[in-house]
């Protein structure tokens, strides 16, 4: 099993993932991945991380019901485990702490 | 749902299907198939292809990746030291089985091994010559009106020079004009050398390896003589022969201009010296008035070798031959002369040429042998089958074990195969050391063999034995290893030990019929070629043949023969002859009566006056010949069918009349009875004895002696005294007959080996089976017998089933050889046996026999058991 500590995208697709809530599979994460960072997300690199996250233990999937759209086979919906959601919760505190300790005016040069 | 035509590339939806993990496989092709879809809305079809396929590819990941596949390889890796071992332990349990699949496949696979490296030999010849595959020999097709066309390896000079001279493409290319033997004197001694006039491309053409001289002009000068090493140790010992000359006993001179080694035994033609071609040439242009050595029709002994550039096909050579050939018939009326290219490679696959320059096997020999080996080898591959499956009833529970603990049915696949492989092998050790015992019988069975094959054991024929093991230990486990792994585990386990599970197997009883069936075809052939070969040899030919003594003359004088010869008390008689008749060979003439337009071939024996009342030939008129033979021959003597060819009439009224034989007119003064001068499977056709004394090659000697080794030691006594260079070579008639029709004898050895092998390796594996039965019957048998049956009973009940595969087997195979040998092999035959009831039923009767006693022991065995014993366990 590979360390626990969250690298940035997993971050955000975790963050994606608990979003979207019962929405969650691969193409919508991209999409909305897409549409809140402005940013070109591969497929391939979003299904990587999901099956890495998987393997971490943070996330959990189950598959859908089949639909017409995607040619008869089903989806693959991921839900944030409990892990997952102590390893968020521990990566926002972190943060919060040290943004708590940044004087004011440091921020004014950005 | 217009999109619906438009698909994903499908190799990519395979190639996706092929690589990725099946859990993983369902959503990302949904994944891929949603963007496609996305794709052909934004970007059009052809881009949403592309960017699919790119995708399929990019998707290859690690974590995508199946690892099934290779770990279940890994697990069959694994296991295989569990296959071994447990395969190991079974065969080493059913001690009775595994002797009779490992003796049986190895009794036929040396038989097969000997027949693979026959093959493997015959392949090999003349691969040592480099680019061999584009050197070819011209040969040539002889038609006489509208006879059949007869097909040589020889041809004529001149279509060897118009090819030199006019076609193009060729590489190199080199003539062998006719063969000769020679006296050569060094100091006091003699030694004969024979070799062929060969032309200056010699070298060009072919890979004989030129220890010392000049390839190019070696043989390029009149009078130079090239010897192979062996010859050159034979006539100078260690000193250097190089630049000597040679001088023969005729007076000719030779300078030796170069040592090749001996030709290696792959070389379908060998010789102990060349002769420069130039020389020959020389010496036939010395009376011009002759020309017949270079004329389009003498196509009798010379031969020619063309190295084709690597640019040129056969194909066009030979409409360059074709066009020559046409233009030379043209002047020819009635013969028709078409030359031919023959590939290396095919010289010793084709035996139907006369005139062979050397040796030649010929393909159908191979083929049948490789056919009559393929049934022995199937015969033993049957009773592993057949085995394997009646034992797999006790590995049933086995199977069943793995299968709960997770074998799929390819793991029980290999495993059984792997069995399989493992007795093959052992078998093939075994084989190969009885191949050691079979190979100097059969190489001792004909001189041909002898002299074709040396059957070397070389690495790469190991190789192809082995493979050839593993190929046999496949085809013989495939049935039993798929049966098995058929099984159904529950199945397996709760019924193991109930035939149930296999009581749909009749294939076992075809595999018996079978085996059976080919054994009895063998026997019963091997019994009629074995009438037929006595039948030949106790053949009354019309002449006498016993206590003659043939002796070939070897170019001697015939009067010092006569006179050597005719000292010696024991020798009774001496005639002289052309050939040894009704041993094969023949000569014929042209023969001619009244109608100039008519004519054919008069085969003919020359002979001297004391040649026939020595072979007692009945004459049915006239008289014999008188006197020494007549510088101007004209007084012949024919046999009855000479006279029927012409309608001459009743032998005293053919006498005084005159034929015409090669254009001479001869007065017929005798008539003989119809002998068989040719070998008995031909018909009698028309023949002559011709007074003449140019062709006596071989001395017929009457022997009349108690102490025949001593009278033979006089013989070759006096012949040595005559002739102290050639060594003595002589033959009784009787003996030269018995090898002219070996060709009986070996397919009568050949094919009795092949029986006593099938029948034995049939009878291994009915004893297999009969044990089985009598086994698993056991309990059976014992309850039958506690009720009060009686053992002879039982032993019916237990034997009847078996005695009737048998019977089928009988009726399928008489009738089937019968009609092979009446209609297919015997009808070529002008003498035949008539198939009778023994030989068809001997065979099948020792069958019965060797069967009834194989089942009837083991049956009877179980029937005496005591039921006591047998019932107690339960």
């Amino acid at each position: 099993m590979k360390g626990t500590n969250l690298g940035e995208f997993e971050e955000i697709v975790l963050l994606t993932i608990a979003a979207l809530l019962n929405e969650a599979y691969s193409v919508a994460i991209c999409d909305e991945i897409e549409r809140v960072t402005e940013r070109q997300v591969k497929l391939s690199v979003v299904h990587a991380v999901l099956n890495r996250l998987d393997k971490k233990g943070f996330v959990k999937s189950h598959l859908g019901e089949p639909t017409q759209a995607r040619g008869g086979r089903r989806k693959r919906f991921f839900t944030v485990t409990h892990a997952g959601k102590v390893v968020l919760t521990k990566v926002k505190e972190q943060r919060d702490q040290l943004w708590s300790v940044i004087p004011e005016f440091n921020l004014k040069f950005i | 749902m217009s999109k619906k035509s438009i698909h994903p590339p499908r190799w990519a939806e395979r190639l996706l299907e092929w690589y990725c993990r099946p859990e993983l496989l369902e959503d990302l092709q949904g994944d891929l198939y949603e963007y496609f879809d996305r794709n052909i809305e934004n970007k059009g079809e052809k881009r949403a292809r592309l960017n699919y396929a790119i995708d399929v590819i990019k998707f290859f990941k690690p974590y995508t990746v199946k690892k099934l596949e290779i770990l279940d390889q890994l697990t069959q890796f694994i296991m295989f030291k569990n296959y071994f071992k447990t395969s190991v332990r079974s065969i080493a349990r059913n001690k009775l089985f595994s002797a009779i699949n490992v003796i049986g496949l190895s009794i036929s696979m040396s038989v097969c091994l000997l027949v693979i490296s026959i093959i493997s030999e015959t392949l090999s010849y003349d691969k040592f010559h480099s680019g061999y595959d584009r050197i070819h020999r011209v040969i040539t097709e002889y038609q006489f009106l509208r006879e059949d066309p007869s097909h040589f390896a020889s041809t004529s000079l001149l279509a060897g020079q118009r090819i030199q001279e006019e076609v193009p493409g060729i590489e190199a290319s080199v003539i062998f004009a006719s063969n000769y033997g020679k006296d050569i004197q060094i100091g006091d001694k003699v030694y004969p050398v024979s070799g062929r006039y060969a032309s200056e491309g010699f070298f060009d053409v072919f890979s004989f390896n030129l220890l010392q001289g000049n390839p190019e002009t070696a043989l390029k000068e009149p009078n130079s003589i090239v010897i192979t090493d062996e010859t050159a140790k034979r006539l100078f010992a260690e000193s250097n022969p190089m630049g000597k000359t040679l001088l023969t006993k005729s007076g000719d001179q030779y300078i030796v201009t170069g040592i090749v080694e001996k030709p290696p035994h792959q070389s379908h033609f060998t010789f102990q010296s060349l002769i420069s071609y130039a020389t020959y040439k020389a010496k036939q242009n010395e009376t011009p008035e002759e020309n017949y050595w270079i004329l389009w029709s003498n196509i009798w002994s010379n031969y020619v070798y063309v190295k084709l550039q690597e640019s040129t096909l056969p194909e066009q050579i030979d409409s360059r031959l074709q066009a020559i050939s046409d233009e030379e018939n043209e002047a020819s009326d009635r013969v028709k002369i078409t030359t031919s290219l023959q590939p290396l490679s095919n010289i010793m696959m084709r035996s139907d040429l006369s005139n062979n320059i050397g040796k030649s096997i010929g393909s159908e020999v191979l083929w049948v042998m490789a056919g009559l080996t393929f049934i022995v080898i199937l015969s033993a591959g049957f009773n592993y089958t057949n085995l394997s499956i009646a034992r797999s009833l006790r590995r049933a529970k086995e199977v069943g074990v793995r299968k709960v603990v997770g074998a799929t049915r390819s793991h029980i696949f290999s495993q059984f195969i792997v069995e399989a492989i493992i007795i093959s092998i052992s078998a093939l050790i075994l084989a190969f050391f009885l191949l050691q015992l079979i190979k100097p019988q059969f190489l001792s069975l004909l001189p041909e063999f002898a002299d074709s094959f040396l059957l070397k054991t070389e690495t790469s024929l190991v190789l192809y034995f082995i493979v050839f093991a593993i190929v046999i230990g496949v085809m013989a486990g495939a049935f039993p290893a798929i049966f098995l792994s058929k099984l159904n585990a529950a199945n397996a386990l709760k019924n193991a030990g109930s035939t149930r599970l296999f009581s749909k197997v009749n294939f076992r009883k075809v595999l018996l019929v079978i085996q059976f069936t080919l054994s009895l075809a063998f026997i019963i052939s091997a019994s009629i070629g074995y009438k037929q070969y006595k039948y030949a040899l106790a053949f009354d030919l019309g002449f006498k043949t016993e206590n003659v003594l043939n002796v070939r003359v070897q170019g001697n004088d015939v009067e010092m023969l006569e006179n050597a010869f005719s000292q010696i008390p024991e020798v009774t008689e001496i005639a002289k002859s052309t050939l040894v008749v009704s041993t094969g060979s023949t000569y014929g003439s042209n023969f001619k009566y009244e109608d100039p337009m008519d004519s054919t071939t008069l085969y003919y024996n020359g002979v001297d006056e004391n040649y026939i009342p020595l072979m007692k030939h009945e004459l049915l008129a006239g008289i014999n010949f008188e006197g020494e033979a007549p510088k101007e021959e004209n007084e012949i003597i024919l046999n009855e069918e000479a006279l029927r060819r012409f309608n001459i009439g009743t032998p005293q009224e053919a006498l005084d009349k005159y034929v015409e034989v090669n254009d001479d007119k001869m007065r017929i003064i005798g008539v003989v009875r119809d002998f068989h001068y040719g070998k008995i499977e031909d018909k009698v056709e028309a023949f002559g004895f011709r007074h003449y004394s140019a062709q006596y090659y071989i001395m017929n000697l009457k022997v009349r002696s108690t102490d025949l080794p001593s009278t033979m030691n006089k013989i070759e006594n006096a012949w040595n005294q005559v002739d102290d260079v050639h060594p003595f070579d002589a033959e009784f008639y009787d003996e030269r007959i018995e090898k002219a029709y070996s060709n009986f004898s070996v397919l009568f050895y050949i094919v009795g080996f092949l029986a006593f092998i099938t029948i034995s390796i049939a009878t291994m594996g009915l004893l297999g089976m009969s044990v089985y039965t009598a086994e698993t019957r056991l309990k059976e048998i014992s309850i039958r017998k506690v009720l009060g049956a009686t053992e002879g009973s039982l032993v019916k009940l237990l034997a009847r089933s078996f005695m009737w595969l048998l019977c089928i087997a009988a009726f399928i195979a008489i009738p089937l050889s019968y009609f092979v040998f009446d209609s297919i092999i015997l009808t070529d035959m002008a003498n035949r046996i008539s198939i009778g009831i023994v030989e068809l039923l001997s065979g099948v009767i020792l069958i019965f026999i060797i069967g009834f006693i194989t089942i009837g022991s083991q049956t009877w065995k179980a029937a005496k058991a005591n039921p006591a014993q047998t019932l107690r366990s339960e």
